[in-house]
Order: structure tokens, then C-alpha cells, then sequence
């Protein structure tokens, strides 16, 4: 196979991987806490103890996760050395130090305010916890910020030139707030809220099915129902905004996304098609199913002729792979819009009474499809950031730099082989994950543990038994 | 060809310095319990080892991630030639740091815990050895041509590179020996002083020989070590190590550690005068790998505020998990 000897798609193939398997973690790192911030603010302001159990059992769940992500991450911030030196020696300063930041500003803030949020219920005031609880959620949410800054920097690269191979900065500020920045902050932080409030969901739903402390779990399934209102709608919003946005900025990328070829003439609108299957050797689709006259200049441009270049416009050597991106941007927006009606649904289901102990039973469907939708928002992540990433080639820096020359300078079999090291131990991982979580899922809340005081600081100090054995 | 580092570039080497002695200080003691965690006698007092680390190990490992974005932004090309040329002690490190990772939580659902302790254990072992390794890598100087490595990939693996790992795998052992001491009572007190007084002569030994080998066959750096500064860091290792050793005769408990940290201390102090005006000996001067003037401002600015926060509740975790630890439940309240 020509893969395995090649460096360069060995080492792209690796970073898939790893950041693939990272990302699945970092979604309830930032959403899930955002969820203990709340039950733990409600248990505080109501005194209803459900609350405290509930921080207690997503929080077992929480830790499993963290401890996945952290492990998953630390390889990906050292691979820009290992694999990509070319990369890292011309961007230098200005991307690495942004992985700094997200270290020294977010990454350190959770990993040490974990501890206190996870085993200090009774050595710290209810207050400081609550203030722990708080930074962990800031330090995933400050991460998830620094690490699409310097994302979204490689897709619309702004505040400097390229002299001699090297980035050089010249403002800083136009570098952070480069013109992706503001769309895919935002769309993938509401990415992993939305991801979380449906697993938080979901997995409420199954234990509401097993009619097991359905009160309990009606507390956390409401809970998220009212942020879903909220956050269902806005990430189609903002998944529409990064489309006009990526259309503006990235336009061999749309192009690819839509699998579209020609350009439209000036007095004709570009149409909008379900599915194609495109042919990049004959520059055009073999065939193409459903076609919505206008459809893809009205959603792009939000007017029915406007102009959206074909990938026929751009030289074959720079026009990105396009059946991937076609497919995986269907699957997401697909998702997007099956987790917006699902939360309509449960809405209208809320209004007729259903979501109460006794309604419950005549609600086995509704619940059934939340149990299903765990796994959606995962895929429409992993789907999304497919689009984006195999979208921008072959640029690894949008228009300046070539992914084939940023590779380091690596023999294939190296790559090769810790290829295969990273996808057996993810995959043992995994297993591991899954085994686990079912087993914590099974064992359920335990309502029956004392919560700490409320509210005033008297930490009760560790039991006292007697020393281990020896002089 | 080109001129001495500007001295924003010099700062950095100094703070990056300064940040890689907090990782190797915290996450050495870190390691260290982990690698003697697999002499540890029996199931129960494993278990009160991985205790002792609370959840501290998190933070700790968190300051490679600080160390390695800081070091990406403030010397990109030293970055890439120094992690591209040391792929497989680095992937070995990474790994080791997975299982070790994931041992904390998995061990306490799992059925076959000694596996996982064992994980955490090997874990810990591995990354201290493939850490060795990059630091033997790095100074026996790895070719560079046009800012990019150009050697071979097993070119890291020679007879000096494992002296040094060797040697850092004893200090990992004896800062974690000596944090036991402080942490632990009874039994397992008792034998964090026996392992912490192996260590330490076998780190005495290890970096006698490291410096030996190292000065015979680069004369220009014993001129280096015999300047006045750096011969008052020379002479003070092997004092630390007997600071160290004594305290540990007279049955201190904070002492031993200290004496510990001091050591190392003064080990990157002869480390740092050795490598300079070279980030990456012989190819890559710090001027060379620096980045411009202007990004290293912007990290300062940002690190200067930073630092500070991160050391206080960093300091703040310590605090409130301060104590012995008895059970060894992980991190129950």
C-alpha cells in the first residue's frame, strides 16, 4: 500500500487519530462540568440534597472522562515537534505560544482545581468548592478557547507574512481574532455543551426507563431540556454563520463541502444538492440526487443569485479532497437538526403532562430516542471537524503553507509503527472506558451518603485510625 | 554569522529553566513514588502509594504541557529538532504517562486492580527512563543541518544517553522516596528511608560517572564547570547529596527532601552553563532558536502574571491535602 510508505499521510493519519480519539473526552470536560456548576449552584440555593447526589454521580462519571482526556491530550501537543518540526520551526512563536497560554491559563487551572472539586467535599467550606467546581469549568472552556484560536488560525491566518519560510508577526491581535476565530470558538464550545446536555440526557432517559430514582432522574432530564431550548437552536444558528463564514474565507473548502464544480454565471444561483457522488478526475459529479434550485446561494450568500465558485475555479493541485467533506458535513448538519426536533419533541411531550412520575410510562419512545441521541453529538463533532480539517487541505496553514512541507523529516516505518502503538492502546482504552463507565452506570447514584454542610465554612478533618503496622 | 541572544531570548532560557525545574521537582517526586511503587511490599501499601499523590500527579504532569507550549512558542526550531529527533524516547514517555494516567482512576473500578497498579508503576518507570533518554539524547547532540534534525532515529540510544537515564530514574526514586517520608508513617515510612538512602548513592554514583565521561570527552567543558560561577553549583552537588544523606541518618522527616530538590537545583544550574550559549548542542544556539523579539514580549507579559497565579493555587491544592496519608483509599473524603 502506498500509505505505509508515506511519512507525510502516516504522520497526517496519526494526528486523525489522536486528535479523534482527544476530542471525544474534551466534550464533557467542558460541558459536564458547566452541568456539576449548576446542580451544585441549585443544591446550594435550595438545600435539596437530590443536587448534591447528582454532583456526586456525573462528577464519578466526570473523572472517568477527565482522566481519558488528559492522557489523550498530553501526545497531541508534543506531536507538533515529533511529526510536524517543519511546522512548528516556521509558525513558531506565535502558534506554540498559544499552546503555552492554553497550559498556563486553562489546562493547569482544571487539573489542579480537579482535586478539590472531586475529593475536597469535607476538607474544604462549601463556598471554596463551589469555587473550584467554577474553575474547572473555566479552565475546560479557556482551553477549548486557546486550542480555536489556534485552529481557526490555520484556516484564516491573519497578523503577520511569511518571510523566508517563517511566519512573522506583526499584530498580535489580528492573529487571535483572525476572521474564523469568533464562528468556530463558538460553534465548538456549543458543540460540546450540546454534546453534553444530550449525554446528561440520555443517559437520564435510560435510567428513567428502567424506572429506576425517577424522581432523580427527572431533576437532571429537565435540567438539560431547558438548556436544549436554548442551545439546540443556537448551534444551528452559529453552524449557519461558520458556512458563510468558511464560504467568505475558505472557498475552495465550500466547494468541496457542496461538491460543486462550476462556478454559477452572474443572474443564476448555485443549487443546494442532498447527495453526489463527485469525481475529481472528470472535474464533476457522476451524479447528484435531489437538487434544490437557489438552495446553496440562498444558504450561503442569503441571496438567490449569489455567486459561489466551483471547484473547477481553483488549480487541481489546490483543490481539497471532496467526497469526505460532502459526506461528513451532511452527517453533522443531519445531527444538528435531529437533536433540535428531539428537543421539540420532548418539549410538546412536557406540555401534555409527560414528564411527570405518571406520565412517564406513555413516554417509552420519546425516552428510547434520547437514549439513542447519547452517541449523536459525538459523531456530529467528529463529522464536523472532518469537514473542517480535510477541507483546508492542502493547506496546513490555509493558502501559505503546504501540509506536505511541514512534516518532519521521519522514515515512514517510525511513523508506521507508532501509528499502530497509538490505535492498539486507544482501542484497549476505550474498551477500558466502556467497561467502566456501564459498571458505574449499573451501580447508579447512591442517595444515601450525608452531604457536607451547606454554606458554612467547618471542614470536618480526616478520621484518625490507627498507624499501619511497624515500629 | 549571527549575533549573541537578544535578551528577551536569554529571559526565556532562564524561565524555561526555571519551569522545567518545577516540572522535574513535582512530577519528579511524582515518577519517583510510582517506580518504587512496584518494590512496595504487598497490594495494600501500593495502594497507600498512589494514595499519597492525591490528585496531585495531575497538576504536576501539567507542567510538561505549560513546559512544552512555552517552549513551542519561545524556541519553535529547538522545539521541532529536539522532539523530532528524540520520536521514540518521546513516544516511550508518552506512553509511559498513559498508563500511568489512566491507573489512578481505572484501578478504583476495576476488578484487577493489581493490573492497574501495576500500570501505574511500569507507567511511571517507562516515562522517567524515556525522560533520561531525551535528556542523554539532547546532550550527545544530535545533527542538525538548515534548522531541521538530520540523523538517524536510534541515534539517541548510545552507552552516555543510558548513564544519564540511569541516573535520572535513581533521582526520580529518591525525590519520591523522600516525599514518603513526609507523607507516609510506620512500615511504609521506614522503607521510603531505606530506598531514599539507595538512591541517593546510586545517584551519587551515576552523576560522578555522567560528569566524568562528559568532561574527558568535551574538554571545553570542564573550562566550562571551572569557571568561578558554575563551580560553586559543581562543588555544591555532591554537598546537597551528603545534606541529604545525613538528614536522612538522623531520621528528619522535611529534611531529606529539601536537600533533595537543592540538589537538583544546582544540577540544572551546572546543566544550564553547560549547554549554553547552545540550546541544543552542537547546532542550535539559543540566539538561533530564539523567536522574535515580539512574541517573546507578549509571553512574558503573559507569564509574568501567570506564574505567579498558577504557583498560589498550585501551593493552595498542597495546603488542603496536606497531612499523612493513612487509608489507602484514592482520594476518597
Amino acid at each position: 500500500m502506498p500509505v505505509l510508505t508515506d511519512a507525510v499521510m502516516l504522520s497526517r493519519l496519526q494526528f486523525a487519530l489522536t486528535t479523534m480519539f482527544h476530542i471525544i473526552w474534551t466534550l464533557l470536560s467542558i460541558g459536564l462540568s458547566i452541568f456539576l456548576v449548576a446542580v451544585e449552584a441549585l443544591w446550594l440555593k435550595t438545600g435539596d440534597d437530590h443536587y448534591y447526589h447528582h454532583a456526586r454521580f456525573w462528577g464519578r462519571l466526570f473523572l472517568l472522562n477527565v482522566a481519558m482526556g488528559v492522557v489523550s491530550g498530553v501526545p497531541l501537543e508534543f506531536q507538533f515537534g515529533t511529526n510536524w518540526s517543519r511546522f512548528a520551526a516556521a509558525t513558531g512563536g506565535f502558534f506554540g505560544h498559544i499552546l503555552g497560554f492554553e497550559g498556563a491559563m486553562a489546562f493547569m487551572l482544571e487539573a489542579a482545581f480537579l482535586g478539590i472539586m472531586l475529593f475536597g467535599w469535607k476538607r474544604v467550606p462549601a463556598g471554596v468548592h463551589f469555587f473550584s467546581t467554577c474553575m474547572v469549568a473555566l479552565g475546560a472552556s479557556l482551553s477549548a478557547f486557546w486550542i480555536m484560536v489556534a485552529n481557526s488560525w490555520m484556516q484564516t491566518p491573519a497578523g503577520g507574512v511569511f518571510q523566508g519560510g517563517r511566519f512573522v508577526l506583526t499584530n498580535y491581535l489580528a492573529a487571535v481574532f483572525n476572521p474564523d476565530m469568533p464562528w468556530s470558538v463558538n460553534h465548538m464550545w456549543v458543540a460540546a455543551v450540546e454534546t453534553s446536555l444530550f449525554v446528561v440526557g440520555g443517559v437520564s432517559a435510560w435510567y428513567l426507563l428502567k424506572k429506576r430514582q425517577v424522581e432523580f432522574f427527572l431533576k437532571s432530564f429537565k435540567i438539560v431540556l431547558i438548556a436544549a431550548i436554548f442551545v439546540a437552536p443556537l448551534q444551528i444558528y452559529l453552524g449557519d454563520g461558520s458556512g458563510r463564514a468558511v464560504a467568505r474565507y475558505q472557498p475552495a473548502k465550500v466547494a468541496a463541502m457542496e461538491s460543486l464544480w462550476h462556478t454559477n454565471p452572474p443572474g443564476t444561483g448555485a443549487p443546494w444538492k442532498l447527495l453526489a457522488w463527485p469525481n475529481p478526475a472528470r472535474q464533476d459529479n457522476d451524479w447528484t440526487f435531489l437538487e434544490i434550485p437557489y438552495g446553496l446561494s440562498l444558504l450561503l450568500t442569503h441571496s438567490l443569485t449569489g455567486q459561489v465558485r466551483g471547484l473547477r475555479d481553483f488549480p487541481r493541485e489546490d483543490q481539497p479532497p471532496v467526497t469526505l467533506p460532502f459526506y461528513a458535513f451532511r452527517v453533522m448538519i443531519a445531527i444538528g437538526f435531529a437533536l433540535f426536533f428531539l428537543m421539540l419533541w420532548t418539549l410538546w411531550a412536557w406540555r401534555q403532562g409527560g414528564l411527570t412520575p405518571a406520565g412517564l410510562p406513555r413516554q417509552t419512545w420519546l425516552l428510547r430516542a434520547w437514549v439513542a441521541a447519547v452517541p449523536l453529538g459525538y459523531l456530529a463533532v467528529e463529522t464536523g471537524w472532518i469537514t473542517r480539517e480535510v477541507g483546508r487541505q492542502p493547506w496546513i496553514i490555509y493558502g501559505l503553507m503546504r501540509t506536505e512541507h511541514a512534516a518532519s523529516p521521519l522514515p515512514a516505518a517510525t511513523v508506521a509503527t507508532s501509528l499502530a502503538i497509538y490505535a492498539g492502546i486507544y482501542t484497549l482504552l476505550s474498551l477500558a472506558f466502556l467497561v467502566f463507565a456501564r459498571r458505574i452506570l449499573l451501580k447508579g447514584p447512591d442517595l444515601a451518603s450525608a452531604p457536607p454542610p451547606r454554606g458554612r465554612p467547618a471542614p470536618v478533618p480526616p478520621p484518625v485510625p490507627p498507624p499501619l503496622g511497624g515500629p | 554569522m549571527e549575533g549573541p541572544p537578544t535578551f528577551l531570548a536569554l529571559l526565556w532560557f532562564g524561565l524555561l529553566g526555571l519551569i522545567l525545574f518545577i516540572y522535574v521537582a513535582l512530577d519528579g517526586f511524582d515518577l519517583g513514588v510510582g517506580i518504587l511503587s512496584l518494590f512496595a511490599r504487598d497490594q495494600e501499601s501500593r495502594q497507600i502509594l498512589m494514595a499519597s499523590l492525591g490528585n496531585m500527579w495531575h497538576p504536576n504532569q501539567t507542567w510538561l504541557v505549560v513546559l512544552g507550549g512555552l517552549l513551542f512558542g519561545a524556541f519553535p526550531v529547538a522545539y521541532g529538532v529536539v522532539l523530532s529527533a528524540l520520536y521514540i524516547p518521546v513516544l516511550l514517555m508518552l506512553l509511559g504517562f498513559v498508563f500511568r494516567g489512566v491507573s489512578f482512576e481505572f484501578q478504583a473500578v476495576s476488578r484487577y486492580r493489581g493490573l492497574w497498579r501495576l500500570a501505574f508503576g511500569g507507567g511511571s518507570g517507562l516515562a522517567a527512563l524515556a525522560q533520561g533518554f531525551v535528556l542523554g539524547g539532547l546532550l550527545s547532540g544530535p545533527q542538525v543541518s538548515a534548522g531541521q534534525f538530520a540523523g538517524g532515529v536510534w541515534d539517541w540510544l548510545n552507552p552516555f544517553a543510558v548513564l544519564v537515564a540511569a541516573g535520572l530514574l535513581c533521582g526520580y526514586a529518591l525525590l519520591g522516596a523522600t516525599y514518603l517520608i513526609i507523607k507516609t508513617e510506620g512500615d511504609i515510612q521506614q522503607r521510603s528511608r531505606r530506598q531514599a538512602q539507595i538512591a541517593a548513592w546510586l545517584v551519587a554514583v551515576a552523576s560522578l560517572t555522567v560528569a566524568l565521561t562528559a568532561g574527558l570527552r568535551h574538554p571545553e567543558l570542564t573550562r566550562k564547570w571551572l569557571a568561578p560561577g558554575p563551580l560553586v553549583f559543581l562543588i555544591s552537588l555532591p554537598l546537597t547529596l551528603a545534606g541529604a544523606l545525613l538528614s536522612l541518618r538522623k531520621g528528619r522527616e522535611y529534611a531529606p527532601f529539601f536537600w533533595t530538590l537543592t540538589f537538583f537545583a544546582a544540577a540544572f544550574v551546572c546543566l544550564a552553563a553547560s549547554l549554553y550559549p547552545y540550546l541544543i548542542p552542537p547546532g542550535v544556539t539559543v540566539a538561533a532558536a530564539a523567536a522574535p523579539d515580539n512574541i517573546l514580549t507578549v509571553m512574558l507579559v503573559g507569564m509574568v502574571v501567570l506564574l505567579p497565579v498558577m504557583l498560589a493555587y498550585n501551593a493552595y491544592q498542597y495546603r488542603v491535602f496536606w497531612g499523612k496519608v493513612r487509608e489507602g483509599v484514592y482520594g476518597e473524603d
